[in-house]
């Protein structure tokens, strides 16, 4: 039975949390994803959960506690957004390459500078080549869902390797909506016990985590880790099908939103996809034939899945909510420009800029980027193909 | 399941290298032989020999063995020929055979 | 005003509370069984500066993540505010204004910029200190969005938010009865 509540996107995470009842959580507060550790130290002084609350004195420590944590055999998380992703930079590398599956709840903001609270996805995309599985999420729902999720595909032994789960911050972090949540019993028996195969603290088999590697070894190491990645793109799949089962809600690897027979399709990532959807739906009603594909999993990339939904598209627009400072895309333009070169599909892509230290996107400002497709099409005139949305000149 | 550390080479496929390069296995630093690596060999003159263990705690390779409070010959197999242990040995009871293995 | 959209914007100084009476309407309203958004325009944290939050209210799912520019409905907890805020803009005609003041709507007037909708004036300073002791305008201001936007009916906001004050306040009768106070007094005089 799902529980009709209302909850803001931190609540969100934090009754997930508390539903999956953790071993381990680390966390140092950083804003706007400070709620989170505040509420799961209450669960934790409450009684609800009989999670170890660390409380370190930075995001690197917290990083580094998981790790520990999760080496041990516990099944540990953090949470944290901005600077303090930056601050975990050096050892999400290494909770990745040591393959400890430990869940990450990412609120997005803004990187520093200018200094500002506010959401972009620069701090998720900086830290997209650390080898962590990364999923994004429209809503709360979304992200509750995701969260309920993490583990089932972090820890599966195909798998094991770290995910974060991210939410637009303030935008849905803040935000109290609806949502459907699923019973304690139903989300304690779908992620079911943890039980890893070998881990520190077994005193019968012991065990050495993350050894140098010489040059003879270490490539190989990379690519089994990529190997390990790769196999992520169908457990998130087949823990989505499960998932469906037990709360009728059905996820994949993105979301095709009145896509199959559009001209002018959008790529996008974050709560930016529903106020894109209604401008799909005012659009379609003036018949212009426009469509949405919503991003869900960005790592390990579905390329040759997303190539193979945009293929009908004439003119594409790929909404990177970063600068990424190459002077030629964003980082979600490279990705879907370079799956579409590898099915040899030559559509034209503009890659904006958009929403960044939390400038508002609108239903006006997404029918705005669609003009602009339907223009290019129509003129055979792509123009600058690398823009900047809502800028003042 | 325990693997099998000696199968761990530097021939070892992707497809079986250990996940996450773990080693499920304890002290099998033993199996390298570092004292292969050694130009410089130590002398034990055990007559001259107090067994103070001055040069035990000093020898960065663990190759002195200790049994029943009393030093042994050294472990060659990965005794490396530093020489710390014939610096810090007050009685001159360790010498150094310079060039030779 | 019964649309399938409700949209309302709020505007108060930092720390008035602006944002929690934003987040309790949405909780109240979610009671009645519609969709509802709840949520703050952050910046920097800083009491006294302006401040705005938002409300959608629908009775289906709500999928726009954006802020509100044409609210059916402003509520001003400060009526300080006029001299730094356009609190009209974008406000259409066929809603309303919600200010908190003790002045008469003609007074009000003068500062809403040729403003043609309806205005409605409640003195939450006065309710709050006479029912609270002091003063939290938030309660009332609550009340008044209530009452005039007719999203849910006295009765039934009154007994949701009993219920709600009494799991919040467990251990503070008195805060519970002080707030339920000013809720009934906003609805009796709000105008």
């Amino acid at each position: 039975m799902s529980i009709r509540e209302r909850l803001s996107g931190n609540e969100a995470v934090a009754t997930a949390m508390r539903q999956i009842n953790p071993d381990v959580m680390s966390a140092f507060p950083i804003t706007p994803s400070t709620e989170i550790p505040h509420i799961f130290s209450s669960f934790v002084a409450n009684g609800q959960v009989d999670t170890e609350f660390i409380p370190v004195e930075s995001e690197h420590s917290a990083m580094s506690a998981a790790i520990g944590a999760e080496a041990a055999g516990a099944r540990s998380l953090t949470a944290t957004s901005s600077c303090g992703l930056a601050l975990m930079w050096e050892v999400l590398y290494v909770a990745a390459s040591n393959r400890l599956a430990i869940a990450l709840a990412l609120v997005n903001r803004t990187l520093s500078g200018p200094i500002n609270i506010n959401c972009d996805h620069s701090d998720s995309m900086g830290a997209r080549d650390s080898g962590w599985i990364q999923i994004y999420s429209e809503n709360n729902q979304e992200v509750y869902d995701n969260f309920v999720q993490a583990y089932r595909i972090a820890e599966h032994p195909s798998v094991r390797l770290p995910i974060m789960i991210c939410q637009d911050g303030f935008i849905t972090s803040a935000a109290v909506e609806n949502i459907e949540l699923l019973e304690d019993r139903e989300v304690k028996e779908f992620v079911g016990e943890y039980c890893p195969d070998s881990y520190l603290l077994n005193s019968k088999q012991p065990l050495a985590v993350g050894p140098y590697a010489v040059s003879a070894y270490c490539m190989e190491a990379k690519r089994a880790q990529l190997e390990a990645l790769k196999n992520a793109k169908q457990v998130t799949l087949d823990v989505a099908k499960e998932f469906a089962a037990l709360s009728g809600r059905e996820y994949g690897l993105f979301e095709e939103y009145r896509l199959a027979d559009a001209d002018y399709a959008m790529v996008i990532i974050g709560s930016a996809a529903g106020t894109a959807k209604d401008a799909v739906d005012q659009l379609r009603a003036e018949g212009k034939k426009v469509g949405l594909l919503k991003i869900r999993l960005f790592r390990p990339f579905p390329g040759e899945e997303i190539a193979a939904a945009l293929q009908n598209a004439r003119v594409i627009a790929c909404m990177d909510r970063t600068e990424s400072f190459n002077a030629q895309c964003g980082p979600l333009g490279a990705e879907v420009k370079s799956a579409l070169f590898n099915a040899r599909l030559m559509p034209v892509v503009i890659n904006y800029v958009y929403g960044l230290g939390g400038r508002d996107v609108t239903v006006e400002s997404i029918t705005s980027v669609y003009a602009d497709l339907i223009k290019i099409d129509q003129t055979n005139d792509a123009g600058e193909i690398y823009r900047y949305l809502s800028l003042r000149e | 399941m325990a693997i099998d550390v000696s199968k761990i080479t530097e021939t070892i496929s992707w497809k079986d290298i250990t996940e996450g390069c773990k080693i499920e296995a304890a002290g099998n630093s033993r199996m390298f032989n570092t004292g292969d690596w050694r130009v410089n060999t130590p002398v034990f003159i055990e007559e001259k020999c107090e067994q103070c263990l001055l040069c035990v705690p000093v020898c960065p390779d663990s190759s002195i063995p200790v049994d029943n409070y009393k030093r042994g010959e050294f472990d060659f197999m990965h005794c490396k020929g530093c020489g710390i242990c014939a610096k810090v040995c007050p009685f001159g009871a360790i010498v150094m055979k310079m060039g030779e293995r | 005003m019964v649309k399938d959209l409700i949209q309302i914007r709020w505007h108060g100084r930092g720390g008035q509370g602006a944002k929690t009476a934003a987040l309790l309407l949405a909780d109240v309203v979610f009671s009645t069984g519609k969709y509802v958004q709840g949520f703050p325009e952050y910046g920097p944290e800083r009491m006294g500066a302006p401040i705005t939050a938002y409300n959608r209210i629908s009775d289906k799912k709500i999928r726009v993540h954006s802020n509100i520019y044409e609210p059916d409905y402003v509520v001003v907890v400060d009526e300080t505010l006029f001299d730094a805020v356009d609190v009209t803009k974008g406000l259409c005609n066929e809603g309303a204004l919600i200010v908190n003041t003790a002045r008469n709507k003609e007074e009000i007037k003068k500062y809403l910029n040729g403003y043609k909708g309806q205005v409605h004036t409640i003195d939450a300073r006065r309710i709050s200190m006479e029912s609270l002791g002091k003063y939290f305008p938030n309660s009332p201001m609550l009340a008044a969005i209530v009452k005039v936007s007719g999203v849910m009916s006295d009765e039934t906001f009154l007994s949701e938010m009993q219920q709600s004050l009494e799991h919040k306040f467990a251990g503070k009768p008195e805060v519970v009865e002080g707030n339920m106070k000013a809720l009934r007094l906003t609805l009796q005089e709000v105008s």
